[in-house]
C-alpha cells in the first residue's frame, strides 16, 4: 500500500518539492543578492523621497524630428547641465516617446536646475584668448602641461603668449602634448612636428596685453573681463555654474573646461562659428595615425568659410591663442588648437579620446545643443516629509487591506488560508525584493501610485488562490478524496489562472508602454506582481497543496482544513464513483468534471 | 464558512440557482437605465476636470498650520490674483488649489505664499501643471484604452471565440460608463489618479468576466451531443457555479482598495492615494456586476442565435415537452435537479457512467412513480 502510493506520489504528482526547493533556492538566492548589493530597499520616487520632478515635452522643431537618437542625445546634455549644477544623483531619463523626466533630489536649488534644464542650449567655436588652469593650486599637472601652466603662474592673460607656447614645442610632438593636455590638434597639421614658427604674436593680443578683447576700444569692458577672468575659480561648482552662461556670442567672455580631471579657465573671443553650422560630426577611429579615436565634423557652407576664416587667423598664432574653445552652454567641452587654416568644410579633432569621449563630442557638435526644443509640462517639489506620509499611509492601508484579506480567508477558507497566506508571503517578499534590485538595475524608482499598484496586486494575487481552491472544493463536492481532487483540479485553475493574468498583464503592458511618468510607475508595478503572481502559484502553491493534501489534517477533511466533505456538501452516494474513476484519473486528465 | 460553503455547495449542484439569463431583460435594462443616467449626468453635469487638466498649481503645507482656511484662501488670491480653493486635510496640512496660474508664474506665488503663511519655503509642496499635461495624461489613456481593447477582443476571440470577445468588451465599456458617469453626478474631481485607477479597472474587470467565459467554455463544449440542456441553461449555470468565485475574487479585490481608500484616503485627505482607489473601488464593484449580469447573459444572447445552437434548443424544448406529457412533474424535477451530480457539466459526454447513473437513478423515480 505504501509503496504504489510513493511512487504516484514521486513521479506523477509533479514532484512538488522540487519546485518548492527551487522557489526557496531562488528566493535565498535573490535576497542574498540584495543584501551583498547593499540595496535592501527600494528606491524611493521623487514623490516619496522629496525632491523636484520636472515633466518635459518635447517638440519638434523644423527640420529636427522626434526620435529615440535626437531624445537620448537630449538626455545626455539635460544630464550635464543638472549635474553641472553640483547636483548629485539628479535623474534625467526618457519616458514614452517625446518626454523628458528631471528627478532633482532634494536639497539642491530647483529653480535654477528648473531653468536650466528646458531651455535650447547654444554651442559655438570662439577663440581662445587666454587660457590656464583654475584654481589657487593648480591641481598636480602632468609633466608636459605643466610647463605650459606653472610657465605663466600669474593669473594675467599672457600678453605675448611666448611662455605658453614654449610649452607645445617642448613636448615630443604637437600630438602628444595636446593629447597629455587632453586637447586636440587639427588633424591637418597633426604631421608637422614643429609647432607652427608662424608665432609672431598675434596682432590683437599684442595690441592690449592685459585685454585679450580683440574689439580694441572696448575698453573697459575689457577690464571687467578681465577682472572677471582673475577673480574666476574654476574649482568651485558655484562659480562654473555662474560663468559663461550669459556670454552673448558677439561678446568675450569668460568660461571653464574641464581637461584631464583639471579645470582651465578661458577668456573666449566672440563666437566665430555657430553650432548649427556644423553639418555633421562623428566619432571615428583612426586606424593609420596612431590618434586612436578621433571626431570628424563636416560644416555647411558658410559654416566652412567662417571656420577656415577662424582657423586662418588662429593658425597664425601662439597657444594658447591658436586655440579654439567649442564652448556649450557656456562650458569649454573642448578646445583644440590649430595649425593651419582649414579650409574645405571639413575637419578632424584629435587627441587621445576613448570612444566615450569622441562619441560625446561628436554628439554635442552634430547636435550644437539640445536637439530638440522642450516644454514645461509639470513641476513637482515635494518635501520628503509629506512624501513620508504618504508613504506611510500608503503602508498602513496596504497593511490594513492586507489583514482584511487574511481575515477574509480565514473565515471563508479555515485551513487553506494557510496556504493562500503563505503565497502571499512568499509573494510580497519577492516583490520586495524585485523591487529593491531593480533601483539599481533599471532605475525603477518606487513612487505612489507604483505602491498604490502593490497593494492592489494583493487581490489579483489572492484571486488566483480562490480560482484554485473553489476548483478542489468543487472536486470534493463531487465525491474525490484530496489528494485527486487536488491534482484532478489544478489543470483548469491553472488554465483559468493563466488566461486571467494574461488579461491583468495585458492591460498592464499597454498602460506601461503608452503613458508617461507617475503612471508608468504603477503599471509597472501590476505588470511586476502579475508575472510573480503565475510564478507564485506554478512554484509554490500549487506543490504546497499537492505536499498538503497528504497531511492528514487535510486529506481527512478536518472541520478546521477547508475542506471538510460534509461542509462542503459532497453527496455521499458519490463515493462509489471514485473507485471506478479513481485509478484512472491521472493528474493529467481532467476528463471528468 | 458553512453556510457560505453549503450554499457554494448548492449553487454547485444547482439546488439552488438564480436565473440569470432567464431574468436577463431585466438587467439589461437596469443597465441601459444606468448607462443612460451616466451619459445624462455626463452631458448635464460635466466632469468635475482637477488642476491637472486646466493648468495650475496645488501646494501643500506641513502639518499644524495655524492659519485657518478663509484666510488662507485670502492669502492665495492676494498672491496670485485667481480663485483658490482651500482644503483642510486629514493630517493637519492645507491644500491650497490656484487655477489658471503657469509655471513661470508659480514661484512667485509660492515664496509669497509661504511668507504670508510664515513658512520656510522649502517647507512647502509644489504641483505645479501646465494645461497640456491633463489633456496628454487624459489622451494616452484614450489611447491605451484603445489599444487595449483591440488586443483583448483579439486574445479573447482566440481563447474562447468572438461572441464572448465582444460581450466582454461591451462589458468593459460598460464599466467604464458607469464609473465615468458617477464621477460626473457626484462631481468627484478628475485627477491623473483617476485615469490611473480607470485605466486599471480594463484588466480587472475582465478578470471575473474571463473566469466565468472559463467555465462556460469548458461545459459548453460537447453541448450538442445533448439534448437535455440549451446553452442558456449551461450558461446560466456557469455563472451560478463560479458566483462563489466571483464574489470572493471581488470581496478579496475590493478589501485593499477598501483600505486604501478609506484609510489611506482619510488619513490624508485628498491625495492620489485617494484618486486612484476611488476610481478602482467604483470600477471593481461596477466589474463585478457586469461579468454576471451583463457579460455572460450577452454571449447566450448571441450564441443562441447560431443555428446549432437553435436547433439545439428545439430539440432540448421538444424533449421537455414529451418528457412533461410522459411523466409528469416528477421528471422535470429531476431534470433541474441534474446538473449536480454529473457535476458542473452535466453535459460533457466522453464520461460514461453518468448515463447509466442517469437511468438509474431516473428510473427508481419512475418505478415509485
Amino acid at each position: 500500500m505504501a509503496a504504489p502510493k510513493k511512487g504516484r506520489g514521486a513521479s506523477a504528482q509533479s514532484k512538488p518539492g522540487r519546485s518548492l526547493v527551487l522557489i526557496l533556492i531562488a528566493i535565498v538566492a535573490m535576497t542574498g543578492g540584495m543584501f551583498l548589493a547593499g540595496h535592501t530597499t527600494p528606491r524611493l520616487g521623487i514623490d516619496l523621497a522629496g525632491g523636484t520632478s520636472i515633466t518635459l515635452k518635447a517638440k519638434a522643431d523644423q527640420g529636427s524630428a522626434i526620435n529615440k537618437a535626437n531624445m537620448d542625445t537630449a538626455v545626455d546634455i539635460m544630464n550635464r547641465r543638472v549635474n553641472g549644477l553640483g547636483v548629485s544623483e539628479a535623474e534625467v531619463q526618457t519616458q514614452g516617446d517625446d518626454h523628458i523626466i528631471v528627478n532633482i533630489p532634494k536639497g539642491t536649488n530647483s529653480k535654477e536646475a528648473q531653468q536650466q534644464v528646458g531651455t535650447t542650449a547654444k554651442l559655438y567655436f570662439r577663440p581662445v584668448l587666454a587660457s590656464e588652469p583654475s584654481g589657487g593650486a593648480a591641481p598636480k599637472p602632468s609633466p608636459s602641461t605643466s610647463s605650459g601652466a606653472s610657465g605663466s603662474p600669474s593669473p594675467a592673460a599672457s600678453p605675448s603668449g611666448d611662455q605658453k607656447a614654449t610649452s607645445p614645442s617642448n613636448a615630443p610632438s604637437p600630438n602628444a602634448s595636446a593629447t597629455s593636455q587632453g586637447r586636440a590638434v587639427s588633424d591637418a597639421l597633426k604631421a608637422d612636428a614643429t609647432p607652427s614658427p608662424t608665432g609672431s604674436p598675434s596682432a590683437k593680443s599684442s595690441g592690449a596685453p592685459a585685454s585679450p578683447s580683440p574689439t580694441p576700444g572696448a575698453n573697459a569692458d575689457a577690464a571687467k573681463l578681465q577682472a572677471q577672468y582673475q577673480a574666476l575659480d574654476c574649482t568651485k561648482p558655484a562659480e562654473r555654474a555662474k560663468v559663461g552662461k550669459a556670454g552673448k556670442p558677439g561678446e568675450p567672455t569668460v568660461a571653464c573646461g574641464e581637461v584631464n580631471k583639471v579645470w582651465y579657465k578661458y577668456v573666449l573671443g566672440p563666437a566665430a562659428v555657430d553650432g548649427t553650422e556644423v553639418k555633421k560630426a562623428q566619432a571615428i577611429f583612426d586606424t593609420q595615425g596612431a590618434s586612436g579615436w578621433q571626431v570628424q565634423m563636416t560644416f555647411t557652407s558658410s559654416g566652412a568659410k567662417k571656420f577656415a576664416d577662424i582657423t586662418g587667423e588662429l593658425a597664425k598664432n601662439q597657444q594658447p591663442q591658436n586655440e579654439f574653445g567649442i564652448v556649450l552652454d557656456g562650458d569649454v567641452v573642448s578646445s583644440p588648437y590649430v595649425q593651419q587654416a582649414i579650409t574645405g568644410g571639413q575637419a578632424e579633432i584629435s587627441g587621445r579620446f576613448t570612444q566615450e569621449e569622441a562619441q560625446s563630442l561628436s554628439n554635442m557638435l552634430s547636435y550644437g545643443a539640445l536637439p530638440l526644443s522642450f516644454q514645461e509640462e509639470t513641476v513637482t517639489t515635494v518635501t520628503a516629509a509629506l512624501g513620508g506620509e504618504q508613504l506611510k499611509a500608503g503602508l498602513l492601508a496596504g497593511a490594513i487591506g492586507l489583514v482584511l484579506v487574511v481575515i477574509y480567508l480565514v473565515a471563508y477558507y479555515r485551513g487553506l488560508s494557510l496556504v493562500a497566506m503563505a503565497s502571499l508571503l512568499v509573494s510580497a517578499i519577492l516583490t520586495y525584493v524585485i523591487m529593491s534590485l531593480l533601483g539599481p538595475a533599471i532605475g525603477f524608482a518606487l513612487n505612489l501610485p507604483a505602491v498604490c499598484g502593490a497593494i492592489v496586486a494583493i487581490g489579483i494575487t489572492a484571486d488566483s488562490f480562490i480560482v484554485y481552491f473553489e476548483r478542489i472544493r468543487d472536486e470534493i463536492r463531487e465525491g474525490r478524496t484530496l489528494r485527486p481532487a487536488v491534482e484532478r483540479a489544478w489543470p483548469r485553475a491553472r488554465r483559468t489562472i493563466l488566461v486571467s493574468d494574461f488579461v491583468s498583464f495585458l492591460a498592464a503592458a499597454v498602460l506601461f508602454i503608452v503613458t508617461v511618468g507617475k503612471v508608468q510607475g504603477f503599471a509597472f508595478t501590476l505588470g511586476l506582481t502579475t508575472v510573480l503572481d503565475v510564478v507564485v502559484v506554478f512554484l509554490f502553491t500549487k506543490p504546497l497543496m499537492t505536499l498538503l493534501a497528504r497531511r492528514r489534517f487535510f486529506a481527512d477533511g478536518h472541520k478546521w482544513s477547508g475542506l471538510d466533505p460534509r461542509s462542503l456538501g459532497a453527496k455521499p452516494p458519490l463515493r462509489r464513483t471514485r473507485r471506478p474513476s479513481g485509478p484512472t484519473t491521472g493528474p493529467v486528465d481532467p476528463k471528468g468534471a | 464558512m458553512s453556510k457560505l460553503g453549503n450554499l457554494g455547495a448548492r449553487l454547485h449542484r444547482g439546488e439552488v440557482s438564480y436565473d440569470f439569463i432567464g431574468k436577463r431583460k431585466i438587467w439589461y435594462g437596469v443597465s441601459i437605465l444606468i448607462t443612460i443616467t451616466a451619459i445624462l449626468g455626463l452631458a448635464v453635469r460635466g466632469l468635475n476636470m482637477g488642476i491637472d487638466f486646466q493648468g495650475g498649481a496645488v501646494f501643500t503645507t506641513p502639518t499644524k498650520m495655524s492659519a485657518s482656511v478663509a484666510q488662507v484662501e485670502e492669502y492665495a488670491h492676494d498672491a496670485s490674483g485667481h480663485e483658490a480653493v482651500v482644503q483642510k486635510l486629514g493630517n493637519g496640512s492645507l491644500r491650497i488649489q490656484i487655477a489658471g496660474l503657469d509655471t513661470g508664474k508659480s514661484d512667485e506665488v509660492k515664496q509669497t505664499l509661504a511668507k504670508d503663511l510664515k513658512l520656510n519655503p522649502e517647507k512647502l509642496n509644489a504641483d505645479l501643471v501646465g494645461p497640456s499635461w491633463g489633456e496628454q495624461i487624459a489622451n494616452k489613456a484614450w489611447q491605451g484604452l484603445a489599444i487595449f481593447m483591440v488586443l483583448v477582443v483579439i486574445y479573447l476571440a482566440i481563447a474562447f471565440e468572438w461572441r464572448m470577445a465582444i460581450a466582454a468588451l461591451v462589458a468593459l465599456i460598460h464599466d467604464i460608463t458607469i464609473t465615468v458617469g458617477i464621477y460626473a453626478l457626484v462631481g468627484f474631481e478628475v485627477t491623473p489618479g483617476t485615469v490611473i485607477g480607470l485605466l486599471t479597472i480594463l484588466g480587472y474587470s475582465l478578470y471575473d468576466t474571463v473566469v466565468v467565459f472559463d467555465s462556460l467554455k469548458e461545459q459548453t463544449k460537447d453541448i450538442t451531443k445533448q439534448t437535455r440542456f440549451t446553452y442558456s441553461d449551461i450558461a446560466n449555470h456557469s455563472i451560478n457555479s463560479t458566483l462563489v468565485r466571483s464574489i470572493n475574487t471581488t470581496v478579496v479585490a475590493l478589501l485593499p482598495v477598501a483600505g486604501l481608500l478609506f484609510i489611506g484616503g482619510g488619513f490624508l485627505g485628498a491625495g492620489t492615494l485617494n484618486d486612484i482607489s476611488l476610481s478602482l473601488f467604483v470600477g471593481l464593484a461596477a466589474g463585478a456586476y457586469s461579468s454576471i449580469f451583463i457579460a455572460t447573459p450577452l454571449v447566450a444572447d448571441l450564441k443562441e442565435r447560431e443555428p446549432a445552437m437553435k436547433a439545439l434548443k428545439k430539440r432540448v424544448l421538444a424533449k421537455r415537452a414529451q418528457a412533461a406529457a410522459g411523466e409528469a412533474q416528477e421528471e422535470s424535477r429531476s431534470a433541474t435537479g441534474e446538473p449536480s451530480d454529473g457535476a458542473a457539466p452535466a453535459v460533457v459526454g466522453p464520461r460514461d457512467q453518468s448515463a447509466p447513473r442517469n437511468r438509474g437513478r431516473g428510473r427508481p423515480s419512475g418505478k415509485r412513480r
